[in-house]
């Protein structure tokens, strides 16, 4: 097992060691050859930042709002296909598709096609319905971005809990009805249980994946108008390859490890269950 | 309930499926058909539906960008990160399955972690190294990348594989003297082969649609598909139908191959969570 270990610990320790390092010196590309220590500095540049707090915000305002939009309707989704009726593969291919089309793609499938303003097909709904159609990337740039991850992740979850459904013991569900447990009920006491796990498993995925989404920012809105779109991913990457601020951009990367760690001590726990 | 309501009751839940089926797969089915359209007919409104396909699209992509070039680093890293992986887990997960210690368990859950690390941690660092190393917007780098951030997912569903084995089986192959190398080509890699191969197909569908690092990494010369659709977010003219063709054929091969891996893919992607 050694050389597979080994590699990851390389992975692991490098760059993390270097950003913490980075992180405590005057370092811009711009400026070759100037290494000063910095001490706190960088971190207190970053938290001071004007577009530090709104990025936070905006980070765990997409992280929450995208999950609702794919756990919820993910669950329904599978309910609903769960059964067999005619077309069912057809349908569950189609459902899942989203998944497999690559962030650059979506992004620009929804900023250019769906969205225009002028020539976009939601404009057209828009007018089809006397409504006057919505800018979207310029009046709602977050929502609108999260729309579009959320529509490349309801498929993901909905795949999950249409797996997880099949084990569900339908003896069980075949008696409640007997005992003429209504539809709710049955969903509340039976149903909702036996997902409390994959729930549990797709909130802290796509927390993992959605922390870091970055591809659908940066070539949509570029985090603006203003810093109405910004996440962390993308402040720092604006700090450090847009700025070449490589110190304030790595004290920048620490916060978002740390954000990504308290989250993966939940997740680690769940999936470590599975090993024994 | 009387059978009559309990049947309706079944159509409208298969008709509601079909349509929300449909209409998530919309935009999808959008892309298709613009991909075929002049670029007039592209920007129609009202949107056009019916119309005399064209080709043309996807003759002007590879003259505008030399889409073949990005195709074939596509091609290369995502190929060459998935053996590169499944060479690295085999020996790993091999000897984690059947030779475990105590810190086996430590191990694996350490893997998993390291796929916690977010991207934008590690990018300034190795933005600086491959500056300085001159691997800036090289396949090698790339496909390095691409093997580490996958790793973790390979070592846990080929464990995950082995461990299915069952002992016996083993023990048996052992008893008939069969050598380390011999058990593990005519016992273990046949009664895996499926697990490795569903493996693979997951690392492809992951490595083909990485953005983050290929957006990060390269330019023109190791580029990837995600990263020439990119370059279409600056509108030049009339770009609509030309912008669907050349994503249509970045989507289209990994599409299917999606189809066909779901099962692993989620599996994968939960670490053996959900089954």
């Amino acid at each position: 097992m050694a050389p597979a270990v080994a590699v990851l610990v390389v992975w692991m320790l490098v760059p993390l060691l270097m950003t913490i390092y980075f992180s405590l010196i005057n370092y811009n590309l711009l400026q070759p050859g100037e290494h000063s220590f910095a001490a706190w500095d960088n971190y207190l540049y970053f938290v001071t930042d004007p577009d530090f707090f709104p990025a936070v915000w905006q980070t765990l305002v997409f992280l929450s709002t995208v999950i609702l939009f794919t756990v919820v309707p993910g669950i329904l989704l599978g309910l609903l296909v769960n059964e067999p009726f005619p077309g069912r593969s057809i349908v569950r291919v189609l459902l899942i598709s989203p998944f497999f089309v690559m962030p650059t793609v979506n992004a620009l499938l929804w900023k250019h096609m769906m969205m225009n303003p002028v020539y976009g097909v939601l404009a057209s709904v828009w007018k089809f319905f006397g409504l006057t159609p919505v800018d979207w990337l310029t009046d709602v740039p977050l929502l609108s971005i999260i729309i579009m991850v959320s529509w490349q992740w309801l498929p993901f979850a909905c795949l999950i809990f249409m797996t997880a459904l099949q084990s569900l013991d339908r003896e069980q569900i075949e008696a409640a009805r007997m005992d003429r447990a209504s539809g709710v009920q049955r969903f509340y006491y039976l149903i909702l249980p036996h997902l409390a796990r994959p729930i549990a498993v797709v909130i802290m995925i796509e927390m993992i994946f959605l922390l870091s989404v970055f591809a659908e920012i940066s070539i949509t809105t570029s985090g603006g108008p203003g810093n109405e779109s910004t996440n962390l991913t993308y402040l720092v990457y604006k700090q450090a390859l847009v700025n070449f601020d490589v110190g304030v951009g790595s004290a920048g990367a620490l916060f978002a490890v740390i954000l990504a760690n308290i989250v993966s001590v939940f997740l680690i726990r769940v999936v470590g269950k599975n090993l024994d | 309930m009387s059978y009559s309501r309990k049947k309706l009751g079944k159509w409208l839940r298969a008709l509601s499926a079909w349509v929300l089926a449909a209409l998530l797969f919309f935009p999808l089915a959008w892309l298709f058909l613009t991909a075929f359209k002049t670029e007039l007919q592209a920007i129609a409104d009202p949107p056009l539906v019916a119309f005399a396909p064209t080709l043309e699209n996807f003759a002007e992509v590879q003259v505008r960008s030399n889409y073949l070039l990005y195709a074939r680093n596509s091609l290369i890293t995502s190929v060459a990160s998935t053996l590169l992986g499944l060479a690295l887990a085999l020996s790993a997960a091999y000897s984690m399955a059947f030779f475990p210690t105590r810190r086996t368990r430590g191990i694996l859950m350490w893997m998993l972690s390291t796929k916690m690390m977010p991207a934008v941690g590690a990018l300034v660092p190795l933005y600086v190294i491959a500056q300085k190393t001159g691997l800036l917007d090289s396949l090698t780098l790339l496909t390095l990348v691409f093997t580490l951030i996958n790793l973790p997912i390979i070592v846990w569903m080929i464990y995950s594989a082995l461990k299915d084995i069952p002992h016996e089986i083993l023990e048996a192959a052992r008893m008939d003297g069969a050598k380390l190398w011999g058990e593990f080509r005519n016992v273990v890699l046949p009664l895996t082969r499926g697990g490795i191969a569903s493996t693979g197909l997951l690392c492809l569908v992951l490595s083909w649609n990485e953005a983050f690092w290929s957006l990060n990494l390269t330019s023109a010369r190791a580029g990837t598909l995600a990263a020439l659709i990119a370059s279409y977010s600056n509108p030049e003219g009339l770009f609509w139908a030309k912008l669907s063709a050349a994503s249509l054929i970045a989507i289209a091969p990994i599409m299917v191959f999606g189809w066909f891996s779901q099962k692993q893919l989620i599996q994968g992607m939960t670490f053996g969570a959900v089954k």
